[in-house]
């Protein structure tokens, strides 16, 4: 479903992706681990048309994102580590513009978006703006929103990014569920171990651009002689940490909270 | 054409929902109807030019379109930082459509904030002398809110952050109102100032408004819509080079 080969990003004269290659099948779920700054946003940027690589061949359900990027668009949904959801406007109104964004015909967009909505138990919320909403709806809008349009693939860059275990284990429960009934392909990213090891059935472990590890939980976990993924997360990246710097995004973030009366 | 259509829905939504900011930018425009108006008018009518209300309120309805316009469209900054840009960027929709409709709910929004201004300036004495050319100035008015809201997104494009918008307020969108003859006639100016008064494309949609709404013209109206076209065309086209461009 995915192919990567001999992928490459480079940032002026820093290498953020260093020539990886990996394969994810369909109805897979792969996930993708490592340390900040190891390359995985950008890896996901590179797969879903947002980055351009530097060099490297990339296939998604057989397609290459930099020549067909709209055919590309529509075969996957994105949940980013970031929020992208218009604060504004309600939750069914984000839906909506997000059907119409992907073509789903009105009949099966309505149907679809009162699905998603239950299955999320954002129903009842629905004509609230969004910004009333916990972190933990928002993070629930935002899968709901991804699936809409029925992608074969979902990416999910750090979803559970500061919720709380019962919004998490809600989350992947949901998960794991469409990835069974509708086949989804799961392509995530998280930092958290155990999340990986319950849900995950193949494992890439990143490091400063470079897969280091590649295999299920167990395979891990024998490969480096530890008793539990975050041990082996450990033995293969290292104790030290990472620093990233602040993006210009963060900059804006930074900024916006002083004018954030604004909305 | 639906894409379109629910990003302008989308513009309009947002401007209706956010009530505070709607009463406070025509704060501005008030003051500037008021305290001018009525402060410059003993000057201005003593000078042998008429009522100063009537000569300005077409130039604070042309103000106010401006910098509504240009903040929707620098608005796509807002959307950056609040992550719902890359929900757009991702889409698989044409970014010209995306550009297009955001540009329109832009130009909708300025001009129904310009009609506003209108409805105050009345309020303060203002008076059309022709009302059945009144509707030509609502065409007007959008073509000077789609020139700028193209403006706005443009530089919404190019600029990554916050930082910069001081100085495109500053060293643009400033200059853009002041040599625009929205305050003073452009008649017996300096010579070069004259020229770079020409050059500012909002004077010739002041003008335009001033020729519908009060009979007093400048340039001339047809001459007034050409550069309005010409210059709206190139922003959009240039606009929607820069909107592609962008990478998350």
């Amino acid at each position: 479903m995915i192919r990567i080969n001999g992928l490459t990003k480079k940032f002026g004269d820093f290498v953020a992706v260093d020539n990886i290659s990996l394969d994810v099948h369909a109805g897979e779920i792969f996930a993708f681990l490592g340390p900040n700054g190891a390359g995985k946003t950008t890896t996901i940027k590179m797969l879903t048309t947002l980055l351009e690589p530097t060099s490297g061949a990339l296939e998604i359900d057989g397609l290459d994102p930099r020549k067909h990027s709209s055919e590309v668009r529509k075969r996957f949904g994105i949940v980013f580590q970031d929020p992208s959801l218009d604060g504004d406007m309600t939750a069914y109104e984000n839906m909506e513009l997000h059907g119409i964004f992907y073509h789903v015909p009105r009949k099966l967009r309505v149907t679809r978006i009162e699905q998603l909505l239950r299955l999320f138990e954002l129903w009842e919320r629905r004509n609230a703006q969004v910004k009333t909403f916990s972190g933990g709806m928002k993070r629930r809008l935002e899968i709901a929103r991804g699936l809409l349009h029925t992608p074969k693939i979902l990416f999910l860059d750090e979803p559970t990014l500061g919720l709380d275990p019962q919004t998490r284990n809600q989350l992947w429960t949901h998960v794991k569920h469409l990835n069974q009934t509708e086949g989804v392909t799961v392509f995530l990213t998280t930092h958290y171990m155990d999340e990986a090891d319950r849900v995950a059935q193949r494992i890439a472990i990143m490091d400063h651009g470079r897969i280091v590890a590649l295999g299920s939980a167990e395979d891990l976990k024998i490969k480096t002689s530890t008793a539990s993924l975050e041990e082996a997360f450990l033995a293969l990246t290292g104790s030290t940490i990472r620093d990233e710097s602040a993006s210009s995004t963060q900059q804006l973030k930074d900024f916006a909270r002083l004018w954030s009366n604004r909305r | 054409m639906s894409v379109i259509y629910i990003l302008w829905l989308r513009e309009l939504r947002r401007y209706v929902r956010s009530r505070a900011q709607l009463v406070a930018s025509l704060g501005q425009p008030l003051l500037y109807l008021v305290a001018l108006g009525f402060g410059m008018g003993p000057v201005f009518r003593k000078a042998g030019e008429g009522s100063y209300i009537q000569f300005i309120a077409p130039g604070v309805i042309a103000m106010t379109v401006l910098f509504s316009s240009v903040f929707s469209g620098i608005g796509l900054l807002w959307d950056r930082q609040f992550g719902f840009l890359k929900e757009t960027l991702v889409a698989p929709v044409p970014r010209i459509q995306i550009m297009f409709g955001r540009t329109l709910g832009a130009a909708t929004v300025a001009v129904i904030q310009g009609l506003l201004v209108l409805v105050i300036s009345f309020i303060a004495g203002f008076r059309i002398v022709n009302l059945k050319a009144a509707p030509l100035a609502l065409v007007f008015m959008l073509l000077i809110a789609g020139l700028f809201a193209a403006l706005g997104t443009t530089i919404g494009s190019v600029l990554q952050n916050m930082q910069g918008f001081q100085l495109i307020m500053n060293f643009l969108v400033m200059p853009i109102f002041f040599l625009s003859g929205a305050l003073y006639p452009l008649n017996n100016l300096p010579k070069l100032f004259a020229m770079v008064t020409s050059i500012d494309p909002l004077a010739y949609g002041v003008d335009a408004l001033r020729t519908i709404l009060i009979g007093v013209t400048h340039f001339g109206l047809v001459w007034d819509a050409a550069v309005l076209l010409v210059i709206g065309g190139m922003l959009l086209l240039i606009g929607s080079h820069f909107f592609s461009k962008i990478q998350a």
